[in-house]
């Protein structure tokens, strides 16, 4: 008989967490982690920095910042440092390109998931693209050397046929020259077209097929099936979409400062020279000093503010959505 | 008992020929209106484009690209060759600044924190960086950088860009990595890989693709960008390949000579422009092209 000799084992590998190099891990985090945090540091910096150098122009201006129209930095009675006219400038101009891009954007994402044959569907996204792509600087050119020089008869035509309407015909005054609200507006709704209609197309992918195929099994038609069972689905998304396209136009700066004329005023006519806060930056920055770069600085912040509470309303809805319908991230 | 045959029925007309006339005239309405917006979004494409190519082409050839800017507006002639090389400095090192950087801050996001309080705070903080205007960015670095050392530069440009590209290539890279599988980080940690070796040896090399087709299209988002560098870089009239020196972007000279009533500015503008769409779209293009050849296959 033989007997069995135990088998000696080995000693166990060491399976710890320790044993596996957790310092190394622990390096690799930290500088990950560091690397996530630069995102923090930034933004605390651009905070401050820009709050710190608005300060004099804010002290300076006081409430009428908010408050005033009336901006005239070097005026010999003190500056004045109201940032209404800015403000308005900009509303205005991002409503325009709104309305217009909001119906465009909504179109081609319909068309490019319900309604174009399937070989199509990916020139469309790389046509969006194309439109993304091309630098805000060069519309903007466009704008001045193409657009605006050419439609100020479409405008004087408009002024004709809509300018005597009750309430709305103030909208539609005479047109002085090309470069306008309605221009901006109109160069601004190019640009944000593809924002708009990329998220949208995103929300509008979501859209349960089952629900799809049961309103065209009911007997309806595609329009039917469009107005029923998508659009429904989309729309909280779809106003996301606006809401970033919107944070968007409001700090385009380049496009909008070649085409929107460069003086500052509140009026209702579409078709006027006007101003908007990121323009007005950047015109007048070179020829700036002291307070009146201070408060070109504090209209930045200004601005910095407007875009955040609008893409953080837009986010906020758009991430609502997308976790309604396809489960959390 | 005779079996009675069942009665034949008509079968039901389901054509489009049935539907009332009003439904299909709404279905065939809203099929224009909607196929129309298409249209309506690509004219503005062609007519940008095409203008650009006309006009720019006049103007280009090779002494454009490499002859000095002048000095004066109302000069014809002078080429971009200045802005060329300050687009390609300051582009190129705002991207040696942002992808690493965004790379890791995603590696941090999708690998290590997941959903842990720092992680969903950095990624709520990289959307509203995204979010901030670009004009800001150039404020911001103005204020920390071209303030405090007195001197706009090449440097201080590329700084305002690479923050424009951090939160892009976080956001995009975290979208790749969420596609790498699971079962192939599980199966390198069971191997007894450590999470570095993981990240860095499996990781990444399946998400390459991905990421280096992000990061493309944020170089060129930033190539284009011209409100962050109109404070920052300053301006030359002859190439300048020092950092820390002023210099100038063709978005800037574009910027600069738009509004200018001189023929000759004008078409400096346009040549600057159709140079700039030329390596916009050439990295717009690149990217799509890593993106299908190197995509996960899944």
């Amino acid at each position: 008989m033989t007997t069995l000799t135990p088998i000696t084992i080995a000693e166990r590998p060491d399976l710890t967490i320790r044993a596996r190099g957790s310092r190394l891990d622990a390096a690799f985090r930290g500088l990950a982690l560091a690397a996530g945090l630069v995102v923090l540091a930034v933004l605390a910096l651009i905070a401050y920095s820009t709050v710190d150098a608005a300060l004099p122009a804010l002290r300076a201006a006081g409430l009428e910042f908010v408050t005033s129209d009336r901006w005239a930095p070097n005026a010999p009675d003190g500056p004045h440092l109201g940032s209404l006219a800015f403000v308005y400038g900009t509303a205005v101009v991002s409503s325009i390109a709104l309305v217009l891009a909001v119906p465009v954007s909504v179109g081609i994402a319909l068309f490019a998931t319900e309604i174009a044959p399937r070989r199509l569907r990916r020139w469309i996204t790389t046509a969006v693209d194309l439109l993304a792509a091309i630098p805000s600087v060069v519309y903007g050119l466009w704008g001045i050397a193409v657009l605006a020089p050419n439609i100020t008869g479409v405008y004087g035509w408009m002024h004709r046929t809509f300018g005597d309407l009750p309430v709305v015909g103030a909208l539609f005054g005479p047109a002085s020259s090309g470069r306008s609200f309605m221009t901006a507006g109109i160069v601004l709704a190019i640009m944000i077209v593809p924002i708009i209609t990329s998220i949208t197309r995103e929300v509008l992918v979501t859209v349960p097929r089952g629900e799809k195929e049961a309103a065209l099994a009911l007997g309806a038609t595609r329009w039917e099936m469009i107005r029923g069972a998508v659009l429904p689905h989309s729309f909280g998304g779809t106003v996301g979409a606006t809401m970033l396209g919107l944070g968007r136009a409001m700090g385009e700066t380049i496009a909008v400062a070649l085409v929107i004329g460069s003086r500052p005023q509140i009026v209702a006519n579409l078709f006027a020279t006007g101003d908007a806060m990121p323009a007005v930056i950047v015109n007048q920055f070179g020829e700036s000093s002291g307070t009146f770069r201070s408060a070109l600085i504090a209209l930045g912040v200004f601005l910095f503010v407007l875009t955040i509470v609008v893409n953080f309303m837009g986010r906020v809805i758009v991430n609502r959505v997308q976790v309604r319908f396809r489960g959390a991230a | 008992m005779a079996l009675v045959d069942p009665p034949v029925r008509e079968p039901l007309d389901l054509t489009r020929a049935r539907l009332s006339t009003r439904r299909r005239l709404a279905d065939r309405a809203a099929t224009a209106v909607i196929s129309l917006a298409f249209v309506v979004a690509l004219v503005p494409l062609v007519a940008v484009v095409g203008y650009v190519v006309t006009r720019g082409s006049g103007i280009m050839s090779w002494e454009f690209l490499t002859s000095d800017i002048p000095r004066q507006y109302r000069v014809d002639g002078g080429g971009m060759y200045p802005a060329i090389v300050g687009t390609l400095l300051t582009t190129g090192l705002a991207a040696l600044m942002a992808i690493p950087l965004g790379v890791l801050g995603a590696i941090y996001l999708n690998e290590l924190g997941r959903q842990n309080r720092t992680a969903r705070a950095i990624r709520f903080l990289a959307d509203v960086m995204t979010g901030v205007p670009s004009i800001v960015m150039g404020l911001f670095v103005y204020t920390i950088w071209v303030l405090r050392f007195e001197r706009q530069s090449a440097f201080a440009g590329a700084l305002a860009l690479a923050c424009l590209m951090l939160p892009i290539v976080i956001r995009s890279t975290e979208e790749m990595l969420r596609l790498v599988p699971d079962e192939l980080r599980q199966g390198s940690l069971a191997l007894g890989s450590h999470r570095w070796r993981t990240i860095t040896s499996v990781v990444l090399p399946t998400a390459l693709s991905g990421i280096i087709s992000g990061a493309m299209l944020a170089i060129a988002r930033a190539a284009g960008e011209t409100a962050p560098l109109v404070f920052t870089v300053g301006l030359v009239y002859s190439p300048s390949w020092s950092l820390s020196d002023s210099s100038t972007a063709l978005s800037a000279q574009i910027f600069r000579n738009a509004s200018q009533p001189f023929a000759g500015a004008q078409d400096r503008a346009f040549g600057a422009a159709l140079t700039l769409i030329v390596l916009v779209f050439a990295f717009t293009a690149l990217s799509r092209f890593v993106a299908s050849r190197l995509a996960i296959k899944s």
